[in-house]
């Protein structure tokens, strides 16, 4: 479904991601790891379309992501880093908006307005200003606004930082029920929400790809997704940088990326 | 199209939940019916002063209410205009820039002309409601008077112009920055620099001089206030809003690039 090849990108001297490569499989959720500044808020970014890379392809559901980019676009839902609100805006009307601008009809908006709200729970704050919205509330009307044209791929960055734990279950179970039929990528760097809900783990670091392994098979030998993290991170940076990466992971509430 | 328009639609509606709108539209009111009201207690001490004058009746048939009243309005609103444009465009990019929802608009199936149209489209829809209320105006010198009304039309259709030609630049200033404050004065000072570009027209070598005449925007706008649509203005204006949209677009289009 999703089929990313030999991605680069690079910031005037800086190179955020090289030759990063992986697939996803239809319907697959993918777990996508890194400690911060990994380049995954990079690598989600050419995936949904939103910049260019200096190198290498992505394909989405057979289209090209460069040549093809409103096919691409019209395919998939993104949650980036901070939902993406209008502040003046109530959560029913914003759905609308951003259904519209998806390219769903008039007729079908508010068919696609009810299921986004019911499935995201926001029924009972639709008539409220977003802007007012808890985290949380945020959270989930951005992750409403990725599903309102219901799209066959998902692409979430950091879904559940910054929620409280009982919004960080809730969201959890959210995405698990989502999955069914649509692929997802997930990034985070939480690893226990990756054994919770993935099917497949990319670990990035340093901008390359350090692992790329299906969850069945490392749940065979290879020991806990923590250990298997810390091996990866440290054949890249050394055991120190590992050290460092893993107090970040065991912390849950490590403040995010700053925005690039 | 559609897409433009449902950009149109939100950008105007966020004008009407924040304060600016009403801001806005409060104070081109309130400075407009001053002048308006000064202009027309200066035209009727006028012709009380020129109908005493028994000797010289030609005086008091130059005196008219489109030349002395609504020219003077028209000129006086455009430069309240200078001011104001400014602060209707400066949020528009920038805005979206900084809250992120950017990502939101070119993650959609969107055109960058489309996000440039509707955001354009939505602006401008603003301001003809902004100028649409001054009709108020000439329409009480129309009770109460005999000005030419096309004249009046015309000097209209020139302040639309020059403030489509404001919301084009100012869209520009606003695709540069994330900040509103920097939009809104870099706006500014481009709005004032084609206002006042032509003063050097009558010292400077005859070409120059003619160049910075074309450039002046005062210069065209005049002409339509005095009842004259010529080709060479619309042009003007015409030409004037499209680079000004075509620079945003190059604008917006290279944010991804960065």
């Amino acid at each position: 479904m999703i089929d990313v090849r030999h991605l680069t990108k690079r910031y005037g001297d800086l190179t955020a991601i090289h030759d990063v490569s992986f697939r996803v499989e239809k319907g697959e959720v993918l777990g996508f790891l890194g400690p911060n500044g990994a380049g995954k808020t990079t690598t989600m970014r050419i995936v949904t379309g939103f910049m260019p890379a200096s190198d290498g392809t992505v394909t989405v559901d057979g289209f090209d992501v460069f040549t093809d980019s409103f096919e691409v676009r019209k395919r998939i839902g993104y949650l980036p880093e901070n939902p993406p609100l209008y502040a003046e805006m109530t959560v029913e009307r914003y759905l609308a908006f951003v259904g519209r601008i998806k390219g769903l009809g008039k007729g079908q908006i508010p068919e696609a307005l009810e299921r986004a709200l019911e499935t995201c729970g926001l029924t009972e704050v639709r008539h409220r200003v977003t802007g007012n919205l808890s985290k949380g509330y945020r959270q989930r009307v951005g992750l409403a606004q990725a599903l309102i044209h219901d799209p066959p791929v998902l692409v979430l960055d950091e879904p559940t930082i910054g929620l409280d734990p009982r919004q960080i279950i809730e969201i959890r179970t959210l995405i698990r029920e989502l999955s069914g039929e649509r692929t997802v990528i997930l990034s985070t760097h939480i690893l226990p929400e990756v054994s919770q809900i993935c099917e497949k783990v990319v670990i990035l670091s340093n901008g390359r790809v350090a692992l790329e392994e299906r969850m069945e098979n490392l749940a065979t030998g290879h020991g806990t997704l923590e250990e298997v993290f810390l091996r990866a991170i440290a054949s890249e940076h050394g055991p120190e940088a590992a050290e460092a990466a893993v107090e970040e992971v065991a912390e849950p509430s490590a403040p995010p990326e700053p925005r690039p | 199209m559609r897409n433009a328009l449902a950009i149109a639609g939100r950008e105007l509606r966020a004008y009407f939940v924040s304060p600016i709108a009403y801001v806005v539209l409060t104070g081109f009111l309130l400075l407009g019916g001053w002048f308006f009201y000064n202009l027309l207690v200066r035209f009727s001490f006028l012709l009380q002063l020129y109908s005493s004058f028994q000797r010289s009746p030609e005086a008091l048939d130059r005196l008219n209410l489109n030349e002395y009243v609504m020219a003077p309005l028209l000129h006086n609103l455009s430069i309240v205009l200078v001011i104001l444009v400014p602060v209707i465009t400066m949020r528009t990019f920038a805005e979206e820039k900084r809250t992120g929802t950017f990502e939101l608009l070119f993650t959609s199936p969107l055109r960058v002309g489309e996000i440039v149209a509707g955001k354009f489209l939505g602006a401008l829809t603003f301001l003809f409601l902004m100028i649409g209320l001054t009709a108020i105006f000439p329409a009480i010198l129309l009770v109460y008077g005999n000005p030419e009304v096309g004249v009046i039309l015309s000097g209209y259709l020139g302040l639309l112009l020059l403030g489509a030609a404001f919301v084009g630049i100012g869209l520009l200033t606003s695709s540069f920055t994330e900040n509103q404050i920097i939009a809104a004065v870099s706006c500014l000072v481009a709005l004032l620099l084609l206002y006042v570009i032509g003063w050097p027209a009558e010292t400077s070598t005859p070409a120059v001089g003619a160049i910075v005449k074309y450039l002046s925007i005062v210069e065209h706008f005049g002409e339509l206030v005095k009842g004259v649509i010529g080709t060479r203005d619309l042009v003007y204006f015409g030409s004037l809003i499209a680079v000004a949209l075509f620079l945003t677009h190059r604008s917006v289009e290279s944010l991804r690039w960065r």
